[in-house]
């Protein structure tokens, strides 16, 4: 059989084979008493369609949270990086702080933000913001230091002005790598929009993100509710995953050797 | 007896890194223009940093160096340099590489493009010109190199090894090539390399140096005369010539290495 179709039929049959399972599992292992515990897909589908709206408008609040927390983190990482990829002193006196500002869990800073900023869209922005920072800062200026030194010979023998040389040069050879931090970042804004909004999301005028809706389901025991928002949650990871892939396609697809064809 | 003012000259130079022993030492050395040079010797004699002190790409320890006609560094205007390696920006197609140079001078992008335009055709990767660097081959890849040199339009070019990778015929095609492109213009060359034929079929005059520390053994003149091609290689003067040299470059070269300990 063609490969191309077996790469689209394989994941479609163990995704089947899994859901298959699923049911096996819940009416065959469980007790009866306990298949509450696993609602099965056919509930879960249902309640995503029953709770559709409700799901829909607490989607849009979670991407627009983590869009605008990874937009943020996306413009001040590049400039902090191109700071940090000036001198390896002015790296060495801001990498403590970075390494800091990722170890800190973020759910221990969360309520302190609430208490800064208030609920809502501002503290969930700021969160998301937090998560996404750490790794486009590091690959970028990694990327930014990393210019093929020849280049760089290059690039002076040229006389190339400072400017010319980090936009011409090592802004455009930098990219590989703020993809890499691009990708890792928008894995992390939907989780990071989300937590952010488990406990700083805001009910007001139905605002609520679904971190909001998780509270609110599980406080209520409606698993097949939760079901449904993980779901939800796990397609807008996909959506941002999906766009950065695709961004990256285009910017690289030409020139760069991860996207070499075997046959050409 | 008048002389053409010299394009390079060298006057008692030293080159030391740090403060460590010189890799390079008293050289003295004049280039006229027009002149095809090679340098040539053992692996330390310091042939790439004698190009390298002529490109200002590094300092002079000691001693004078004027390149046309001012010092080391400071007026290098008029001087391309062509890397070992074809040093071509991937992200970029052949022809914005080959313009590379023209844009950090800030020249017009019409006058960028007629240059470019020019320079693919002297090089023969007119069909290329859409093209990015990994789709080419080694010798494609260092024709671009040399072509994005000659935007500058330099009466002085450097060559370090520019077609050490390359396989032994795609280097001799090269060196017609480079060779059948001087004609037209005549720049002076200051050409790096490993191979014996290959200095002899380029050069007008053959810098053998010697290391430990770096120094002008031998000076051989190639009178042959130009046009040179794939013909030149057949003949006897040239064997000879080849020959010749390799003999003084043994001369030179350290005794191989004991293997007790020093």
């Amino acid at each position: 059989m063609n490969r191309r179709v077996l790469t689209i039929l394989l994941p479609v049959l163990v995704g089947a084979l899994m859901i298959g399972l699923w049911y096996v599992f819940r009416l065959h292992v469980l007790a009866a008493d306990q298949r509450f515990l696993l609602p099965a897909p056919d509930a879960i589908l249902g309640a995503l369609i029953e709770k559709g709206s409700t799901l829909w408008s607490a989607t849009l609040t979670t991407a627009t949270g983590a869009f605008l927390g990874f937009g943020l983190a996306v413009a001040l990482s590049f400039s902090l990086a191109l700071a940090l990829s000036l001198s390896p002193l002015i790296r060495a006196g801001f990498y403590p702080y970075l390494m800091m500002l990722q170890l800190t869990p973020i759910i221990v800073l969360a309520p302190i933000l609430i208490l800064w900023v208030g609920p809502g869209l501002k503290s969930v922005v700021i969160i998301t913001f937090l998560i996404c920072f750490f790794p486009l800062v590091v690959n970028t200026t990694q990327g930014l230091i990393s210019t093929d030194r020849n280049l760089v010979e290059l690039f002076r023998m040229g006389r190339a002005s400072r400017l010319q040389e980090i936009f011409l040069l090592r802004v455009p050879s930098s990219l590989p790598y703020f993809f890499t931090g691009l990708r890792i970042a928008a894995t992390l804004a939907p989780i990071g929009a989300i937590v952010g909004d488990a406990y700083a999301g805001n009910s007001a005028g139905g605002q609520g993100g679904l971190g909001f809706l998780t509270i609110i389901y599980s406080a209520q025991f409606q698993l097949p509710a939760l079901f449904a928002t993980a779901a939800v949650g796990c397609l807008l990871g996909f959506v941002f995953a999906g766009t950065v892939v695709a961004l990256s396609w285009f910017a690289l697809h030409h020139w760069h050797d991860s996207y070499q064809r075997k046959d050409l | 007896m008048s002389q053409p003012p010299p394009i390079v000259e060298f006057k008692d130079a030293t080159k030391r890194f740090g403060g460590g022993a010189p890799v390079l030492s008293g050289i003295t050395l004049r280039a006229s223009p027009g002149e095809f040079v090679s340098l040539i010797g053992p692996s330390g004699c310091g042939k790439s940093t004698l190009l390298r002190l002529i490109a200002g790409l590094t300092p002079l320890s000691e001693g004078q160096l004027s390149v046309g006609g001012h010092p080391a560094g400071k007026e290098a205007g008029d001087l391309a340099f062509v890397f070992q390696e074809s040093t071509l920006l991937p992200w970029l197609t052949v022809r914005r590489n080959i313009e590379v140079m023209l844009r950090l001078r800030h020249t017009p992008a019409d006058q960028r493009r007629a240059l470019a335009d020019q320079m693919l055709a002297l090089v023969g990767l007119e069909p290329f010109a859409a093209h990015y660097p990994r789709q080419l081959s080694g010798g494609q890849k260092m024709r671009v190199s040399i072509a994005r040199a000659l935007t500058l339009q330099p009466s002085l070019l450097l060559l370090d090894e520019p077609f050490g990778a390359l396989d032994e015929m795609t280097r001799d095609r090269l060196n017609e090539e480079l060779l059948a492109i001087r004609d037209r213009r005549q720049w002076t060359a200051f050409f790096v390399t490993h191979s014996v034929a290959e200095a002899v079929f380029l050069s007008n005059r053959i810098i053998v140096l010697a290391a430990n520390p770096g120094r002008i053994a031998h000076e051989v003149t190639v009178d042959l005369p130009y046009p040179r091609t794939a013909e030149t290689r057949l003949s006897s003067d040239y064997l000879k010539r080849v020959a010749d040299v390799s003999r003084l470059l043994r001369s030179v070269e350290a005794p191989p290495p004991a293997f007790a300990s020093p």
